[in-house]
């Protein structure tokens, strides 16, 4: 990290805080010091620097004092450069320092850091959690990877009910994440389900969603004329833009959860499975078993009958008991494992 | 510690610093220090560079005054950074996504302080906020939900008053209910699963129990008492860390079997043609393993070790005896 670096930029967002009126290139040259005098070398520089502060999200403007002034000038306005007043209750702080720690490391991680930075510095104390992790409650948990509060062990509040975590372990999370916030298109490859090669897709992203730790990525599939829901692990490579930002435009009424969740879920109607289950044995069948009986017929074995859906699912689940297990009903039950062990024979 | 920041990094901490005593009034140099995550030399440095910043024109003058005598920091001026700077796009998205996916988690947080928190922040982050709404997370307990739901008010209820717990878990690849004691430490949800984190006595380790596999919690009239080492398990590096003396195994799997892949962490995937896979995995637990052979069937193919193929071979000639007779 450079000193002089920070320093400039630093005295360049103060003085153009400062001013109301627009300063040119030169003005703030003379104003700020730390620049250049050849006038190559500083445009170059004076150019960086305005983009490190776009990125980082000061609202520079550019504008003329009078309609006749031949160079630019520059300010930051005041109202659009801060954060509004903000005052939270205690019990919303609290869910302030639940919130930190939900992006873990993951993707989004430091953002969530630098957002807490801010608020703090809006003079808001996100409370800290027992039993959380450290790394994670302090703002400076983004680049610094030093301690940040002294609050672990006994002391501090519990957080109560269950604390979520969104990893991203894609690769192609950040991407798509960015795709979907400026409304870009992008293609990548993909191997679907099934499929012993993967094939490239264009995509018109809407939204992306995590659905029971799983991301998503749903939108218009510009090849296939049709909305389109793709899993982010079986992406192939790298997702590519192919176009610029605002060329996507999401349709009216699209809602991206329902899109992923009807993808998902099975509209299979529930089935009553019968089996013959070894005693002592098969304890994860008899987990949610409706009944169980020893059976008259076979002593050693008990009768389970349980509930299912899907018979892949479940068929997978009665073969993985091997020998402590025997699907006696219904027969495409049956048939299923019965497959499944031969096939673990072959 | 010297960690690698740069120089956008430290502007961005140095812009927060200045509203942040602001805002406090005074405030200590090591209360300040933790809450940015940095030492106390390091926000030193800080302030008198803040401190040093001169304008030239049109007269030389310094817009930032401030003092840290006796450990005590003061901002006596701030010029016109007094506030802090609006929220940026994936700041605001990153903690509003948070917000939502903590009202996902059933049977979790105040519902209404969660809702007025993300409408406070909706209207502070202004427009930065929409992008928030193209991400949504959906978070469905497994299993019977409500039992875990009555599981997890009965670990916090424990927690709250310092108790030991009693759990029967069911343990998937022995196929067998354990009985121990554990002294919980935190509820979690992490890739779609709910996890008790907890010391268990009779491993007298960290362990982390799938709240969908209790069979039964009871709450001991017992205090819990974990020792030091007890402290919870970094999940950011991967909830299973295999070690080195675990068993390897080398499984082929089929184009639908690829699943185990993203399922299960692996040492090493490799692709083989027709879109197959042969991956390696570690695991303490050959029962496990046998088990998840015998549910791929023709989708996977134990390559290794030996002792493992007998195995599975085995189970599957005993199974199938079972259907003929």
């Amino acid at each position: 990290m450079s000193k002089r670096k920070t320093e400039r930029l630093l005295g360049l967002v103060v003085c153009l805080l400062s001013t109301r009126r627009y300063l040119t290139a030169d003005q703030i040259r003379t104003a700020v010091p730390g620049y250049p005098e050849q006038d190559d070398l500083f445009k170059r520089m004076f150019e960086r620097d305005k983009e490190d502060l776009r990125d980082l999200g000061v609202p520079l403007e550019t504008g003329l004092n009078h309609p006749f002034d031949e160079d630019p000038g520059y300010r930051i306005r005041q109202q659009a450069y801060e954060l509004p007043e903000l005052r939270l209750e205690a019990d919303e702080a609290a869910m302030l320092g639940l919130a930190a720690q939900v992006w873990e490391r993951a993707k989004l991680a430091g953002a969530a850091a630098g957002a807490l930075m801010k608020l703090q510095a809006a003079g808001i104390d996100p409370a800290r959690f027992d039993g959380g992790d450290e790394r994670a409650a302090g703002p400076g948990s983004a680049g610094s990877g030093s301690a940040g509060s002294g609050g672990s062990g006994a002391g501090g509040p519990i957080a109560a009910g269950i604390q979520p975590r969104l990893g991203t372990p894609d690769p192609s999370f950040g991407s798509l994440w960015e795709a979907v916030r400026d409304r870009r298109p992008v293609t990548f490859s993909y191997r679907g389900p099934g499929r012993t090669e993967p094939q490239r897709r264009e995509l018109e992203p809407w939204g992306v969603v995590n659905r029971n730790g799983r991301w998503y990525v749903a939108g218009w599939d510009r090849a296939r004329a049709a909305q389109r829901v793709f899993r982010l692990s079986r992406i192939v490579g790298p997702v590519k833009f192919s176009g610029p930002a605002g060329r996507v435009t999401v349709p009216d009424g699209v809602d991206v959860r329902e899109m992923v969740h009807d993808r998902d879920s099975s509209p299979a109607p529930e089935r009553t499975a019968v089996l013959r289950v070894r005693s002592g044995g098969g304890v994860g069948l008899r987990r949610n078993a409706i009944s169980a009986e020893p059976d008259a017929e076979h002593p050693g074995w008990d009768v389970v009958s349980t509930r299912f859906t899907e018979v892949d699912w479940f068929a997978d689940e009665a073969a993985s008991f091997g020998p402590d297990a025997v699907v006696l009903d219904p027969p495409d039950l049956r048939d299923a494992v019965i497959r499944r062990l031969k096939g673990a024979l072959a | 510690m010297t960690a690698l920041v740069t120089s956008t990094e430290r502007l961005q901490r140095l812009l927060a610093l200045v509203p942040y005593v602001v805002s406090r009034k005074a405030v200590g140099l090591a209360e300040t220090a933790a809450a940015f995550g940095v030492s106390e030399r390091e926000l030193v440095d800080d302030l008198n560079l803040l401190w040093c910043v001169e304008l030239r024109s049109p007269d030389p003058y310094c817009p930032i005054d401030l003092s840290y005598e006796g450990g005590e920091i003061v901002v006596s001026q701030a010029e016109s950074m007094g506030r802090p700077l609006r929220l940026a796009v994936d700041e605001a998205s990153a903690l509003l996504i948070a917000l939502r996916t903590l009202g996902e988690v059933p049977g979790g947080q105040d519902r209404s302080a969660l809702s007025r928190l993300i409408a406070k922040l909706e209207a502070a982050a202004g427009e930065a906020a929409s992008a928030s709404s193209q991400v949504a997370v959906q978070v469905e307990l497994p299993g019977d939900a409500e039992k875990v739901e009555k599981y997890a008010a009965q670990v916090n209820a424990a927690q709250a008053a310092g108790r030991r717990l009693h759990l029967r878990y069911y343990v998937p690849g022995r196929d067998e209910a354990t009985e121990r004691d554990v002294d919980p430490m935190r509820l979690l949800m992490v890739e779609g699963r709910p996890y008790l984190e907890a010391w268990c006595l009779r491993a007298e380790g960290m362990r982390l129990f799938r709240l969908d596999r209790v069979l039964d919690l009871q709450v001991l009239d017992v205090a819990a008492a974990p020792p030091p080492e007890a402290q919870p398990v970094d999940i950011g590096q991967g909830l299973f860390r295999p070690s080195p003396d675990d068993l390897r195994v080398e499984l082929e799997l089929s184009v639908a079997g690829r699943w185990v892949a993203e399922y299960f962490p692996c040492e090493s995937v490799s692709e083989l043609d027709d879109g197959r896979l042969q991956v390696v995995l570690r695991t303490p637990d050959m029962g496990w393993v046998r088990r998840l052979a015998l549910r791929l069937g023709e989708d996977g193919r134990v390559v290794s070790p030996p002792a493992l193929v007998d195995q599975v071979r085995e189970a599957a000639s005993a199974a199938l005896a079972n259907y003929v007779a």
